[in-house]
């Protein structure tokens, strides 16, 4: 059967991209599509080929996201980051094994050579590694001991901040989706992504990945459709208690700010990124944690003056 | 108050065979036309003004139940001042209609309410399971009353109705109900999860009625079947048959596994389409549930405010 691929011009098989909400995998709650077309350098009006029609999510299917990534917070906060490393690293092997697949994607998506599409790639696999290396890291390096004029041991530490919503990049469709995403989850937060608007595929199918690599259904959550639409609901929900708007333009930034300010989300303002590949360093993290300080009493001071 | 039915059907509580006859002579149900007809009730869509008012009044039907072995008077008390006011940030959420604890804290719930409206329901005869003897029950229910209770949910003893030995169901809830007085109205759990057919359900409902119950409720919300649309639309109809023909109009009230305000509309939608209006009233109608208050809270703030409410903004029970 299969020495004879293609022979008799066989049906290609089209895939239908869904969203990715709680672990599976539901078309919109609206039952909207759009189409998602080639990216070309050459076409600036950016109308290529047809690639694929993607779910184009409605406010109820940001809503259910963000029920199922407070579902999952408690689970994903509570495992030891220990765990959470693992598993993340995990996301790295599957990553790997699909390679070839987010090659072509990413190459449709943005427009880019093979080579420089394969880069990309493989800067966001790098990615994963080096995010789940500091899971069990980030601890030290933001929180300690601090000394206090008393007999306490003072603690900090940090601490995820709860449901994040992530606006991810619009122009660089996998890498930096995944620069903004791994950080949040990483540190035990849950998230609901909004994908890039004119090239989600390479985010939905990360869907599939997160799908079959441990990472418990509801920790990510990825919904395609028109950025504004999704996000003004998301800022506005008072079950979010954080934002990340990589993905918003200057009005929209503010517009999103203002919605959030209601119940006090922590709010990440867009910065400009001029190269996914540089090394992020750890603020994507400390963004989205908490600092818990706890003063826990050394002991009864003896009558030599002290417990130890 | 007359223990036996006093209308067109009291020659069929006559004896055992009358009863059984009358009982077994009900029209087999359709299964498969039952559960479309519920289903398709479902896809109504609800909203904005309509489902603003269908929010309020499923909060004004919420029995808001507490049945734990680890119930303390101090979690009454605080579900009590729930019940009296759902949400304290906004006082134009109605009150639910009772809560309904275990017999030993309906006095503890008397107090928390007192004043507010807000009725008192306790379970009684050896809830959930009701294997005890007939006195203990009795006596269960007469501490219950005394205490002060407004609605006293009792379970049938399914044991004797799945034996077939519907007479001594019936006698029980009989007797139930005279030790309920005029004070008390009587709920009548059927566990339908326990009664294994649809046929089953319309026997009990019919027998319940006969034998003078106030309400028919589903379930005790202990069994791993709870209230179902299908099981509460059979319900309903067994009380609009009963009320065409006999007069009388019982109440009826499902309960346990109903957790979102979606579900609460599917069933005042399945209310209004089978029994009819008259039954759209929180002294013919109820919900037992306790986490239902919380998301249709939730989505009462969301047509309030237009944001998406969450967990943090409704209180924990």
């Amino acid at each position: 059967m299969s020495d004879k691929p293609e022979k008799h011009g066989r049906l290609s098989v089209f895939k239908t991209y869904k969203l990715y909400v709680g672990g599976k995998f539901p078309r919109s709650e609206s039952g909207r599509v759009y189409e998602v077309t080639a990216s070309s350098a050459a076409d600036a009006a950016g109308k290529g080929d047809w690639l694929a029609n993607a779910p184009l999510a409605s406010r109820k299917d940001a809503r259910d996201a963000v029920v199922a990534a407070r579902k999952a917070f408690g689970g994903w906060s509570g495992a030891t980051a220990y765990n959470r490393g693992q598993v993340l690293y995990r996301v790295a092997e599957m990553l790997e094994g699909r390679r070839e697949q987010y090659v072509r994607e990413v190459a449709q998506a943005e427009g880019l050579s093979r080579a420089r599409a394969a880069d990309q790639v493989d800067a966001a696999i790098d990615r994963w590694v080096w995010y789940a290396g500091w899971t069990d890291k980030i601890a030290q390096v933001v929180g300690g001991g601090n000394p206090v004029a008393g007999p306490f041991f003072n603690l900090s530490s940090p601490e995820p901040t709860g449901v994040v919503a992530v606006l991810a990049p619009q122009e660089s469709s996998f890498l930096g989706l995944v620069s903004v995403l791994a950080p949040v989850i990483a540190t035990g937060n849950t998230a609901v992504v909004i994908a890039s608007e004119r090239s989600p595929l390479p985010a939905l199918s990360l869907g599939e990945v997160l799908a079959t690599s441990d990472v418990p259904g509801g920790v990510v959550n990825i919904l395609s459709g028109r950025t504004a639409e999704i996000a003004a609901p998301l800022a506005a929900h008072r079950d979010v208690n954080a934002i990340d708007l990589a993905g918003a333009d200057e009005a929209l930034a503010k517009e999103l700010e203002i919605a959030a300010a209601d119940n006090l989300k922590r709010v990440l303002r867009p910065q400009p990124v001029d190269d996914w590949t540089a090394m992020p360093g750890i603020e994507r993290m400390t963004a989205f944690l908490e600092t818990k300080t706890v003063w826990h009493p050394t002991g009864a001071l003896g009558a030599s003056g002290s417990s130890y | 108050m007359p223990t036996t039915a006093p209308h067109a059907l009291s020659d069929v509580t006559a004896s055992d065979a009358t009863l059984r006859r009358f009982l077994h002579g009900l029209p087999g149900v359709d299964t498969v036309g039952l559960e479309a007809r519920a289903a398709s009730l479902g896809t109504r869509s609800i909203k904005t003004t309509a489902k603003a008012y269908a929010i309020d009044l499923a909060i004004s039907m919420v029995d808001l139940t507490t049945l734990e072995g680890a119930d303390t008077p101090g979690k009454v008390r605080a579900l009590g001042a729930k019940a009296v006011r759902p949400d304290p940030s906004d006082r134009t959420a109605p009150s639910t209609a009772a809560v309904c604890v275990y017999p030993d804290m309906v006095a503890a719930a008397k107090e928390a309410v007192a004043g507010s409206g807000v009725k008192v329901a306790s379970v009684a005869t050896a809830f959930p399971a009701g294997r005890a003897p007939l006195a203990v029950k009795l006596a269960d229910v007469r501490e219950a009353v005394a205490a002060g209770a407004d609605e006293i949910d009792m379970v049938i003893d399914r044991g004797a109705f799945l034996a077939g030995n519907y007479r001594k169901v019936y006698d029980e809830i009989t007797a139930v109900k005279e030790a309920c007085g005029t004070s008390a109205r009587l709920k009548v759990i059927f566990e339908t999860g326990e009664l294994s057919t649809y046929d089953n359900i319309r026997r009990a409902s019919w027998l319940g009625m006969l034998a003078g119950a106030d309400f028919i409720k589903t379930s005790t919300g202990k069994v791993a079947v709870n209230a179902t649309p299908a099981n509460t639309l059979l319900m309903l109809e067994a009380v609009r048959d009963f009320r065409a023909q006999t007069g009388v109009q019982i109440g009826v009230k499902p309960a346990g596994g109903i957790r979102t305000s979606k579900d609460a509309l599917k069933f005042l939608v399945l209310v209004n389409e089978t029994a009819g209006e008259d039954w759209l009233d929180n002294h013919w109608f109820r919900f037992g549930a306790s986490s239902l208050l919380n998301d249709l809270l939730m989505q009462r703030q969301k047509l309030a405010t237009g944001r998406y409410s969450g967990p943090d903004y409704v209180t924990v029970d």
